[in-house]
C-alpha cells in the first residue's frame, strides 16, 4: 500500500489549452495517506473519472506529476504502478472458473502454484464465494461478478492502491447495502489504499474516511463525512451533500448579526467580510426545528417519505426545506428556530469561518 | 427482447415468403421430382426410384470429388480463419486509419466470383500473367494448367484472397465490442498479449467467429466458379469438385436423374456439416 | 381507467407474470417497486400493448385493446436510456409526436413551448441532444412523453442514468408535471426511496407477481407480507424469527421481548417480527423501547447519521442512527429498539398485524 501523491496535477483533453475552461482538471495539489480510504464525489463531467485516470496511469496529465511513497510513477504503465481497479460493470474472464478469475493474476506473475492455491482459497473465503469456486465466472450474478473484480485485486498483497470506478451501479439496492459494508469491512481489515468514484453521495459518504467533493474540474472541499456535513466550505458541497441539500439563504450581515428579510438572528461571533461580497446564509434542512417558537413560514407541501418527512416552506419569499422525524407534528401556525451550531455564513459562495 | 405482436407483419413477410417459395422450395421439388424418374427428353419419364442414389454412393468419382471438398473446405477454414483474426487483430480500433482499413478489406468483397477467377486465370499465366511470369523467371516451375498442385495452390490462394476479407470484417465488429475496461483490467492482472487473446478477445469473439466458420464453410463447400473459371476442373480431375462435377453430369451429359439425385446428396452433406459445426461450437457455451 | 384482468405472460412454459388484476385510474401516479427481473418491464410492455398476454384482457376505460397494437393506443414510453433523435433540435424533437399526428404549426408551437418550459428547456431548444448534459436529454425525452398528450406514460427507470442530484431535482418535479396531466402514469424503479419521494401508489413486484398495490406511503407503513416488506426498505430491514407465548416473544432461549400492545391480537406461535433500521437506536426514543445486546459489525458514516452493521444472535441487523458513532467492530454495544414500529408476519409471510 502506498502514499499517493498529486503534485500540481493539470490535465487538459485536446493540445494547447487556451484557458482554465479548456482543462477538465484545473489543479489538483493534494497528498493522500497510505491506507486511507478516499471518496472522489461530483455531478458527471465534475473531472473525477479524468483524477482516477491519472492516478491508474491510463491518462498522463497534461502538467504536474503523481507520486506513490514518493517515487514518481508519472511515466510509468498501469501495470508498473502495481494497482487494482474495479469498474462500473463487473469485468470477469467469461471462460475461466471462479477460481481461475481469482488465480489469473497471479499466475500471471509467475507465483507459484502452491502459493496461488492458498491465497486464492482464502479469498474465496473473504469475499464468500468458496461454494461457486468451479463455476464458470459467466453463470454468477452481478454483484457476485463485482465481488470476483474486487477479488481479484485483493488476492495480490502487494497493490499500492485500490481503484474503484463507480462499482455499484449495476447492483440492486438491496445487495448494494451488503456489498458496501463488506467493503468497508475489508478495509478496516486490511487497511488498503482506496480511492472511490462515485455521483451517490451515500457510497461516497459511507465508504470514505475522507471525501474528495469535485466540480467543474476542482476540488472544492477534501473532508470527513461529519465535515462536509457540518461545515461545508462551498454552497455547492452544502447542496450536493444531503439530501435536499442545504438551504442557502440570501442574508446580510451587521457585526455579529444575520438579517433575512425581517428577521435577525444572533451569532455569537462577528464574521470578517470584504465589503460588495454575495452574502448567504447556509442551514441544512436537518438543523432547522419546527414548532411554535421562531420565525413564521409558510407551508406549502409535507413530502413523506417513510422514516422521515420533507417539509417545503416558505420563510419570508424564500423557500426552504425542513427534514422532520416521521413521528412528529407539524403546528398549524408553524415558526421555525435554526440551530446556531449548525449555521455557516458564505460570502460568494465560499464559507467565511469563525477565524476567518 | 421480445417481439412485437402484430397482425401487420404476415403481409409484409409475405413476398419474401413468396419469393422464397419459388426461388427455393419449388426447384427443390422439382430436383426430388428428377433424382427418382429417368428421362430422355419429350417429357418422357421413366421411374427410378433409388437407383441414381445407389449409382451415386457406389461411384468413385463422387467419392473422390468429395474428398476434395472435404480437403479443400478444410485448408480454406484452416488459413482464413486464423488469418482473418491476426488481421482483424492488427487493424486500427480508432482514428483516419478505421475507414480506410475498412474499404481496403471490403474491396475484395465486392468483385463477382467469375471476375476474380478471371483475374487469376490471367495473373498466374507463365506467358502474359504476372505473377506467373515472375515466377518462371525466378526459376520456379509454377503451372496451374499441367501441375495439380499448383492448380490446388492457385485456387486456395485465389479463395483466401478474396474471402479471408469476410472474417476479417466479422472478427473486427467482435473486437470493438469489447469494452475497453476489460482491456485494462487485463494490464491491470498482468496478463500476457497471448492472454488477453485467449481471455478476453476470443471468447468475445466466439459468436462472430461461429459465423464467419459457418458461413465459408458452406462457402468453400460450394466452390465452383473460380475453378471453372480457372482450372476447369483439370488438370486430369485434381479440381473437379462436387459442385463441377454436378455440373459436367447435369449441362455437360444431360443426365438430369443422376445429376439431380447428386444435388440432393451434395445438399443434405452440407447441412449435416453445418449442423455438426454449430452444434460443436455452440455446445461448450451450455457445459458447466 | 386501466384495467388489467387476470393478465398473464407466459414465455417458454414459464410464467414472466402469474396472473394479474390491476386497476389503474387516470390522473394518477403509479410506482412498480422491484428489483431487477421481477417483471416491471414485462408488466409495462403489456400495459403498452408491446406483448400480447398469454391470458387475461387489458380495458382502456373500460374497452377491451388486448389484441390492439401499441401504435393506435395512444401510449408513451420513457426509457432508462435517454432516447431522442441525434439529428434534430431538442425543438423538433419535443415537436415530432405531434408532427406525426399531423396538428398545425401552430398548436405545435404552443405545445412544444409550453412543454420546454415546464420541464426548463427553454435555453436549449435550438441544441441537438447531444450537445445537452444526460439530465437534459432526459427532460427532452420527458417533454416528447408529454406533449404526445398520451393516455398511458410508462417509465421505465428513467432516472437510473442520472447522477445522484439530477435524479434528486427530477424526482421532485415529475409528480408536479403529472398533477398538470390527466394520464396514466406508470414508474419503474428499483429503489424504495424513489418510490416513496414520488407518492402516488405503489405496486410491489416480485419474481413476476405483484405482492400488493396501495397508496405508497401505506405500503410502505403496512406491507401484507414478508416479500413486500422486504421489497418496499432500504435500507434493509430487520428481522428475528420468535415464538409468541402470551405477552412476550421469546428468541429461542436467548432472549425475549414485551409484546407490544398493537400485537397483543397475535396469536401464540412462531412469528417473524421486523422493523426498520432507524426504530433500533442507541437511546430510547420512546418509553416502549426495549433493550437488546448485539454484536457490531462495521459503522458507516454518512455525517449526519450513522450506519452500524451488527449481529444479534447471528442474525445480521442494521441501526440507522442520528448523528456519528464510530463504533468499533465486534464490540457488544446495548440498543433500544421503537416496539411501537414492529411488524409482525405467520408462518406463510402474510403480515399478521401491521405496525401502528
Amino acid at each position: 500500500m502506498a502514499r499517493i501523491t498529486l503534485d500540481h496535477i493539470r490535465h487538459a483533453y485536446g493540445p494547447n489549452p487556451k484557458s482554465d475552461a479548456a482543462y477538465a482538471l484545473r489543479e489538483v495539489d493534494h497528498e493522500w495517506a497510505d491506507g486511507g480510504a478516499y471518496a472522489l464525489l461530483g455531478p458527471s463531467g465534475c473531472g473525477k473519472t479524468t483524477l482516477l485516470n491519472i492516478i491508474s496511469g491510463l491518462l498522463q496529465p497534461s502538467h504536474g506529476r503523481i507520486l506513490f511513497d514518493g517515487k514518481d510513477v508519472t511515466n510509468l504503465s498501469t501495470q508498473e504502478r502495481n494497482i487494482a481497479q474495479v469498474f462500473q460493470f463487473p469485468v470477469i474472464y467469461d471462460t475461466m472458473t471462479v477460481y481461475d478469475n481469482l488465480a489469473f493474476p497471479l499466475r500471471n506473475r509467475g507465483i507459484a502454484e502452491p502459493d496461488v492455491d492458498r491465497r486464492v482459497r482464502e479469498m474465496l473465503e473473504i469475499i464468500d464465494l468458496s461454494d461457486w469456486s468451479n463455476r464458470k465466472a459467466q453463470r454468477l450474478t452481478a454483484d457476485q461478478k463485482q465481488k470476483i473484480s474486487l477479488g481479484r485485486g485483493l488476492v495480490r498483497n502487494d497493490v499500492n492502491a485500490i481503484l474503484f470506478d463507480e462499482p455499484l451501479t449495476v447492483i440492486d439496492p438491496h445487495m448494494k447495502w451488503v456489498l458496501r459494508s463488506q467493503l468497508k469491512r475489508f478495509h478496516k481489515q486490511f487497511g488498503f489504499t482506496m480511492v472511490y468514484v462515485t455521483h451517490d453521495q451515500t457510497e461516497a459518504l459511507t465508504f470514505a474516511d475522507k471525501v474528495v467533493v469535485m466540480y467543474d474540474g476542482e476540488i472544492v472541499q477534501i473532508g470527513t463525512p461529519a465535515e462536509l456535513f457540518e461545515r461545508p466550505s462551498h454552497t455547492f458541497v452544502g447542496y450536493f451533500i444531503g439530501s435536499p441539500g442545504m438551504n442557502v439563504i440570501p442574508a446580510e450581515i451587521h457585526g455579529s448579526t444575520i438579517k433575512l428579510g425581517a428577521e435577525t438572528i444572533a451569532l455569537d461571533y462577528a464574521p470578517k467580510l470584504d465589503a460588495g461580497g454575495r452574502i448567504e446564509l447556509g442551514i441544512r434542512p436537518e438543523f432547522i426545528r419546527i414548532g411554535r417558537e421562531g420565525m413564521p413560514v409558510t407551508v406549502t407541501r409535507i413530502e413523506d417519505i417513510g422514516r422521515r418527512r420533507i417539509v417545503r416552506a416558505s420563510l419570508g419569499g424564500q423557500s426552504i426545506a425542513i427534514v422532520v422525524s416521521e413521528d412528529a407534528e407539524v403546528p398549524a401556525e408553524p415558526r421555525v428556530t435554526f440551530d446556531p451550531v449548525a449555521l455557516n455564513i458564505y460570502a460568494n459562495s465560499w464559507r467565511v469561518g469563525r477565524e476567518a | 427482447m421480445e417481439k412485437t405482436w402484430n397482425n401487420k407483419a404476415w403481409f409484409l413477410v409475405l413476398p419474401v415468403l413468396l419469393l422464397v417459395a419459388f426461388s427455393a422450395a419449388i426447384p427443390l421439388m422439382t430436383v426430388v421430382n428428377y433424382s427418382v424418374q429417368d428421362t430422355f427428353g419429350n417429357n418422357a419419364f421413366f421411374w427410378a426410384g433409388t437407383d441414381w442414389f445407389d449409382d451415386i454412393l457406389h461411384s468413385a468419382r463422387f467419392w473422390e470429388a468429395l474428398q476434395r471438398n472435404l480437403l479443400f473446405s478444410f485448408i480454406i477454414l484452416a488459413l482464413e480463419i486464423p488469418l482473418g483474426i491476426f488481421i482483424a487483430l492488427n487493424m486500427p480500433k480508432k482514428g483516419i486509419g478505421v475507414p480506410v482499413c475498412l474499404v481496403l478489406m471490403a474491396l475484395p468483397l465486392l468483385i463477382p466470383w467469375n471476375v476474380v477467377g478471371t483475374i487469376w486465370q490471367v495473373f498466374g499465366r507463365v506467358d502474359i500473367g504476372l505473377l506467373g511470369h515472375t515466377l518462371a523467371a525466378l526459376g520456379i516451375d509454377y503451372n496451374y494448367v499441367r501441375d495439380p498442385l499448383d492448380a490446388w495452390i492457385t485456387v486456395v490462394v485465389m479463395d483466401v484472397w478474396h474471402w479471408t476479407s469476410l472474417v476479417v470484417l466479422l472478427c473486427y465488429a467482435g473486437l470493438v465490442s469489447i469494452p475497453d475496461a476489460y482491456y485494462q483490467a487485463a494490464k491491470i492482472d498482468g496478463a500476457s498479449r497471448w492472454s488477453v487473446f485467449r481471455y478476453i478477445q476470443l471468447p468475445k469473439m466466439k459468436r462472430v467467429l461461429l459465423i464467419a466458420v459457418l458461413l465459408r464453410f458452406m462457402d468453400s463447400f460450394m466452390i465452383y466458379t473460380e475453378p471453372f473459371v480457372v482450372t476447369g476442373g483439370g488438370p486430369g480431375n485434381s479440381t473437379t469438385f462436387l459442385s463441377i462435377d454436378l455440373v459436367k453430369t447435369a449441362v455437360g451429359q444431360f443426365d438430369l436423374g443422376p445429376a439431380a439425385a447428386m444435388s440432393i446428396v451434395y445438399f443434405l452433406i452440407i447441412l449435416l456439416l453445418s449442423w455438426i459445426f454449430y452444434t460443436v461450437m455452440t455446445s461448450s457455451d451450455a457445459d458447466n | 381507467m386501466l384495467e388489467m384482468r387476470n393478465v398473464a405472460k407466459m414465455v417458454g412454459g414459464e410464467y414472466h407474470i402469474h396472473p394479474t388484476n390491476l386497476a389503474l385510474d387516470r390522473g394518477s401516479l403509479n410506482v412498480l417497486l422491484g428489483p431487477t427481473l421481477s417483471g416491471k418491464t414485462s408488466l409495462m410492455r403489456l400495459m403498452a400493448g408491446l406483448d400480447r398476454p398469454t391470458s387475461g384482457s387489458v380495458y382502456f376505460d373500460g374497452a377491451d385493446v388486448t389484441g390492439v397494437a401499441v401504435q393506435k393506443r395512444n401510449v408513451a414510453m420513457v426509457y432508462q436510456q435517454f432516447i431522442n433523435y441525434p439529428a434534430l433540435t431538442v425543438y423538433e424533437n419535443i415537436a415530432s409526436p405531434m408532427r406525426i399526428a399531423g396538428k398545425d404549426a401552430s398548436t405545435i408551437d404552443r405545445e412544444v413551448r409550453k412543454a420546454a418550459d415546464l420541464l426548463r428547456l427553454t435555453p436549449y431548444l435550438d441544441r441537438t441532444p447531444l450537445n445537452l448534459s444526460g439530465g437534459q436529454q432526459q427532460r427532452t425525452a420527458l417533454a416528447r412523453a408529454l406533449v404526445k398528450n398520451a393516455s398511458l406514460v410508462l417509465m421505465d427507470e428513467p432516472l437510473a442514468n442520472l447522477d445522484y442530484k439530477l435524479r434528486e431535482e427530477l424526482r421532485e418535479e415529475l409528480p408536479k408535471i403529472f398533477a398538470q396531466s390527466g394520464a396514466i402514469f406508470v414508474y419503474a424503479t428499483t429503489e424504495p426511496s424513489e418510490a416513496l419521494l414520488l407518492g402516488g401508489n405503489t405496486a410491489t413486484l416480485s419474481e413476476g407477481r405483484i405482492t400488493q398495490f396501495g397508496p405508497t406511503i401505506e405500503v410502505y407503513r403496512r406491507p401484507a407480507d414478508l416479500v413486500t416488506a422486504k421489497t418496499f426498505a432500504d435500507p434493509p430491514l430487520n428481522f428475528i424469527d420468535v415464538v409468541k407465548s402470551g405477552d412476550s416473544f421469546r428468541y429461542r432461549e436467548a432472549d425475549s421481548l414485551a409484546v407490544p400492545p398493537h400485537l397483543s391480537g397475535v396469536p401464540d406461535g412462531p412469528v417473524t417480527i421486523a422493523f426498520h433500521p432507524h426504530h433500533l437506536g442507541l437511546t430510547a426514543q420512546t418509553g416502549n423501547a426495549a433493550r437488546v445486546k448485539a454484536q457490531t459489525q462495521i459503522s458507516e458514516i454518512t455525517g449526519s447519521e450513522s450506519f452500524v452493521h451488527m449481529h444479534y444472535n447471528g442474525v445480521r441487523w442494521v441501526m440507522l442512527a442520528p448523528g456519528i458513532h464510530d463504533i468499533d467492530p465486534d464490540t457488544e454495544i446495548e440498543l433500544f429498539l421503537d416496539t411501537r414500529h414492529l411488524m409482525a408476519f405467520g408462518t406463510d409471510g402474510r403480515a399478521i398485524a401491521a405496525a401502528a
